[in-house]
């Protein structure tokens, strides 16, 4: 059970949170000029890894806002939280 | 049998208060502060369960939370009794009855006891090697395995009890409050730190509190007075919260820590009444430190079980706490030096240890010559080989070790005893540290598992003998040391302390100690709940097992409700040996919360019944009880299902309301539907992207049918969307979706399209919603709207007006769900009640006849309309529903229009929506029931299935919907629906079955 600095409201017990899969992969601009397969990429493909990985969270019974948030897999720590549209602070 | 074998001298127990109790029906006395195991020991009674597997009579063994012996009923009440509770931990109160568990008929005669003479036919995996074949017996097999098996019996009626959650915060939690633990509270409650300190005990101080014993001084005063000084003094700091009988249950990330604490189990049965039993805490620790303590392991030989064979630290405790002599001819076995302060501590007490057996070549601390100045009889490097005894130990027997200690030499030598210690060293109890995500490591010099520091998460410290502490003076010494740094503190109250201690030099470790017999005779007990024996374990090693964890699962060692606190090690150490494996290599198997049990109410704590979850009514749900509504749970909704008259029963209400809702009038309560208000200057353009269909030329004051899929093309939710101005939307969605279509459109707006300036607002529980149709709907209405224009060119189909009735403001839209002439009133939920009265009266002359989600269904499915949900479940495309109309091919982009035309869903032979009719009018399909075509050919080909189905009172047949492989090109097309005791041959059809030409909706 986290703790997660909402960047709007500050640190909210996790279950207030819903996770909302991989961060950073954009909706195609123009879906109708992909191949089957550069769609299947965008709307299926989703990485699973052991380690650090980016994410969208909602804080849903909260602000409602969306945001990014770096967490490692492996021991569960959050090591950055930002905004929605910004860069990720962490590599 | 019943002797009183409790002795005058101690300050623990109140000798004064006496308290009467049952045991097996049996009526006994004990005192208050004892627990059941010291009551029952001081009435000379050992044996109290059997084992689970064999039977064999089973004796209290420890005096704490790992013991796996002494487990008992509480109480008989059928709502009240508890299974499986600890003879250890539940303290005695006037009134207990305890009864013994996993024995028929009784503890002293128990048939199953059989078990133990087939014992060599019931080897590790005997139940899985034998009840395999033929695999269709199993549920034979299961029938008589699951009534011999299991302990005790769950309560049959529901639990009066009350139980409480409860959230805290704090800046340091400690856990345990053995010495390290008083420490640790008393340095960060001196710091100023809100600090709450628990412990599982009703006392604090753990096992020092009771050390009475001149070789441990702190400050030159004998360790125990030192410690009740430091206890009293902790009432000093408001910012310490003590909570007694409270036990940790589980460690969590982010320092996330649930404790249970116990209330009213130590009360009588009158003081528990109404009040609440158990407290679950959800702790948020900024800090947590660990001082869980060790728990003194067993020895490993030959029928090491038996009734009053006990753990020797536990005798101390019995004796120096309690009072109680566990025996009257006791001897001890060992291999560390903690056997000899249980000697002394039972001489003071006027029980001289016959002999003690100990299987170290010597040892020169100052307990063991204190022991042996008092004349106490050492056996060294010498085993127990064997004991005797069935329902208590009555002699055991002793043989030489080798040098190397794999055996045993010379004879056999026989000692009467009615009670024998066994201590074979200490395991910290690293549970906790474990769950929370820490590493261990091995310590080779004594054989224990400990946290490793490199391997610790962050803002957490484990003190004291969890850390692998042992001696007394690194106890204190290191847990002041190690605070200092974790709590950042410059000096403490504690500097310049003095601490006098034995010390330990000499150690050997046996895991499994030799025998003159072959292994295969003896019967060594690793897991005495489970009744695994070392001889399983070397079983599951030859017969290829090589991971703990399965070797572990396949005996079933360490899965009893002890969790293997004393056997776990054991059986590492036994696989270490055996594959010549260092035990740090092996590691342990996975600790998991709780770390004792549970209730399950303490887990639900006040979630139950009508609190179990959230229950919506809509504003009209009053009107709806007093006129005998029945209801429908959908989601959270009460929705009225169907309303029923003089009697009848659900298909005869439905047919009714079915009935006059096309004949004259119907109204339904549709207030559950989500309705989302939309503004903006981008809202037509976020409402292109979100639905198929185009929205921009939508004028305003008229209303839409919108389908909103996924982004992979399938049905997600629909509903009518209506323009109120510009820039101003309000969509309804259906009432399970509601949620999460306002989650999704937000998902969008502040992710993908956060240029797009739109506002979403929830306003479901700010409107209710009354729908009327039905030929004379249009009658009905005009009687409470006097003042409106309502011909078809005004107010025509697919239309709303802003009104008022009664001077309240309110929308009414003319769309229809059912094919009907069709109203949709929508007003502030605080006035709905008020205008349904309205409208029910205004309708009486027509016969407004109220319906619920039953004929709801019924009628739009005789219209061939869908319900996302019923007729959909996510993986049907607009096509496959037969709704390609809306599809705006001409938009450039919306959610889920790529995912039309991938490979997969232009498949022509997808599952596509049809209709139904069966051959015989009368039968109605069951939903959900498949569809084939040849019911000869083998495999059967299953086509589709059912999705709805009615009977139809105005088509006065049975209509159904279905989803069937290239659906759409099989119309008139017969197939079959195999039922249990039949064949229902069915025609596919047209979706729509009733008014095709849409001319009721003008009517």
């Amino acid at each position: 059970m986290f703790i997660i600095n909402c960047p709007y409201c500050g640190e909210r017990d996790q279950t207030e949170f819903s996770c909302g899969g991989e961060a950073h992969i954009e909706r195609p601009k123009q879906p109708t000029e992909l191949s089957d397969d550069q769609w299947a990429e965008y709307l299926f493909m989703r990485k699973n890894i052991k380690g650090v990985q980016f994410e969208r969270w909602n804080h849903a019974h909260g602000c409602r806002k969306w945001f990014n948030m770096v967490r490692d897999t492996s021991n569960d720590k959050i090591q950055a939280v930002y905004k929605m549209g910004e860069k990720p602070p962490v590599k | 049998m019943s002797k009183n074998l409790r002795i005058n001298k101690n300050n623990f127990i109140d000798q004064t208060t006496r308290i009467s109790f049952k045991f097996n029906g049996q009526k006994l006395f004990g005192y208050k502060g004892d627990t059941l195991a010291s009551a029952l020991l001081a009435n000379n009674i050992h044996l109290v369960g059997r084992s689970f597997k064999y039977h064999r009579p089973r004796g209290i063994m420890t005096c704490g939370s790992e013991e796996p012996n002494a487990i008992v009923q509480i109480g008989n009440d059928p709502s009240l009794t508890d299974p499986n509770v600890r003879a250890t931990e539940i303290e005695l109160y006037e009134g207990l009855d305890a009864s013994s568990q996993n024995c028929w008929p009784s503890v002293n005669f128990d048939i199953g006891g059989i078990n133990n003479f087939l014992s060599p036919l019931l080897p590790a995996g005997f139940y899985y090697k034998t009840f395999m074949w033929p695999a269709s017996f199993w549920e034979k097999y299961e029938y008589f395995i699951r009534h011999s098996a299991g302990l005790g019996k769950a309560p049959t009626k529901s639990d009066p009890d009350i139980y409480d959650h409860q959230y805290s915060h704090c800046d340091v939690l400690v856990v345990g409050g053995g010495i390290s633990g008083i420490i640790s509270a008393k340095l960060s409650a001196e710091k100023g730190l809100d600090t709450i300190l628990i412990d599982d005990k009703s006392f604090l101080g753990g096992s020092t509190i009771y050390q009475e014993n001149e070789c441990y001084k702190i400050n030159s005063v004998n360790s125990n007075k030192w410690l009740a000084n430091e206890i009293e003094s902790l009432k000093n700091y408001p910012n310490l919260l003590i909570k007694n009988r409270t036990s940790l249950a589980a460690f969590h990330g982010y320092n996330y820590l649930l404790a249970r604490e116990n209330l009213t189990d130590h009360l009588s049965i009158n003081e528990k009444k109404g009040k609440v039993r158990q407290r679950l805490w959800k702790i948020r620790a900024k800090k947590v430190i660990i001082a869980s303590g060790s728990i003194e392991r067993p020895l490993i030989f030959s029928n090491n079980d038996r009734p009053g064979i006990i753990l020797s630290s536990s005798i101390k405790k019995y004796i120096d706490y309690y009072g109680v002599k566990t025996g009257e001819n006791i001897s001890l076995f060992t291999n560390n030096d903690s056997a000899y302060e249980t000697a002394i501590s039972l001489y003071k007490s006027g029980v001289k240890v016959n002999v003690i057996v100990d299987i170290r070549k010597n040892s020169d601390s100052l307990i063991v010559k204190e022991a042996l100045e008092l004349g106490l009889k050492v056996l060294w490097e010498s085993t127990v080989v064997d004991t005797q005894g069935y329902k208590r130990i009555k002699s055991f027997e002793v043989m030489k070790l080798s040098d190397d200690g794999n055996n045993v030499v010379g004879d056999r030598s026989k000692y009467n005893c009615d009670c024998l210690g066994i201590s074979g060293g200490w395991t910290p109890m690293v549970h906790l540290f474990t769950q929370s995500g820490g590493k261990l490591k091995f310590r080779n010099d004594d054989n224990v598992f400990i946290p490793d520091e490199n391997k610790t998460p962050s803002n957490q410290i484990s003190v004291g003998s969890c850390n692998g502490e042992f001696k007394l003076n690194e106890i204190v010494v290191n847990t002041i040391e190690n605070l200092k740094s974790f709590l950042s503190l410059s000096n403490s109250c504690y500097d310049g302390i003095k601490i006098i201690c034995p010390d330990e030099k000499s150690k050997r470790n046996i895991w499994l100690l030799p025998s003159d017999k072959p292994i295969g005779k003896t019967k060594p007990f690793l897991d005495f709940q489970n009744d695994s024996t070392a001889k399983d374990v070397k079983l599951a090693l030859r017969e290829g097992f090589k991971s703990i964890e399965h070797v572990k699962r396949y005996t079933t060692t360490g899965m009893g409700t002890d969790q293997g606190k004393l056997s776990n090690m054991h059986a590492l150490g036994i696989i270490a040996d055996t594959t010549g494996t260092n035990m740090g290599e092996l590691g342990t198997t996975t600790f998991r919360p709780p770390y004792t049990p549970l209730t399950f109410g303490a887990i639900v704590g006040r979630n139950v019944g009508e609190f179990f979850d959230h229950t919506r009514k809509t504003a009209i749900h009053n009107w709806h009880v007093k006129n005998k509504a029945e209801f429908e749970n959908v989601g959270q909704w009460k929705r009225p299902w169907y309303f029923p008259k003089n009697g009848e029963n659900m298909h005869q209400a439905v047919q009714r309301e079915s009935k006059a809702a096309r004949d004259s009038a119907g109204i339904l309560d549709a207030s559950t539907l989500g309705k989302i208000d939309i503004q903006g200057t981008d809202a037509s353009e976020f409402l292109n992207r979100i639905y198929t269909n185009a929205w921009s030329k939508l004028e305003i004051g008229k209303c839409r049918y919108g389908l909103m899929l996924n982004e992979d093309g399938m049905v997600y939710d629909d509903g009518v969307t209506t323009r109120l101005g510009e820039n101003h939307y309000i969509m309804t969605t259906t009432t399970g979706g509601a949620a999460n279509v306002l989650s999704k459109m937000e998902d969008y707006l502040q992710t993908e399209w956060p240029e797009l300036d739109v506002y979403l607002t929830t306003v479901t529980d700010q409107y209710s919603t009354i729908s009327i149709c039905g030929p004379n709907s249009k009658k009905i209405l005009a009687k409470i709207v006097p003042g409106l224009d309502l011909s078809d060119n005004n107010f025509p189909h697919m239309s709303f007006k802003n009104t008022k009735i009664s001077n309240v403001n309110c929308r009414i839209m003319r769309i229809s769900f059912t094919g009907e002439h069709s109203y949709e009133i929508n007003i502030q939920s605080n006035y709905a009640e008020d205008v349904w009265i309205k409208c029910m009266e205004a309708g009486k002359e027509y016969n407004l006849t109220p319906y619920g989600t039953e004929t709801m269904h019924l009628l739009r499915a005789e219209k061939g309309f869908i319900i996302t949900g019923q007729d959909t479940d996510g993986t049907l495309t607009p096509s496959d529903l037969q709704m390609d109309w809306i599809i705006g091919k001409k938009k450039f982009d919306f959610i889920g229009k790529r995912s039309l035309y991938r490979s997969d869903t232009i498949r022509e032979d997808r599952k596509q929506l049809v209709g139904l009719l069966t051959e015989d009018p009368k039968e109605v399909l069951e939903e959900g029931a498949q569809l084939v075509e040849n019911i000869n050919k083998k495999p059967i080909e299953m086509l589709g299935h059912v999705t709805s189905s009615y009977f139809s009172p105005n088509l006065n047949k049975s209509i159904a919907l279905a989803v069937v492989k290239s659906g759409k090109k099989l119309k008139g097309k017969k197939l079959i629906v195999p039922m249990e005791n039949k064949n229902i041959n069915v025609t596919i059809t047209d979706t729509v079955f009733y008014d095709k030409e849409n001319k009721r909706l003008n009517a």
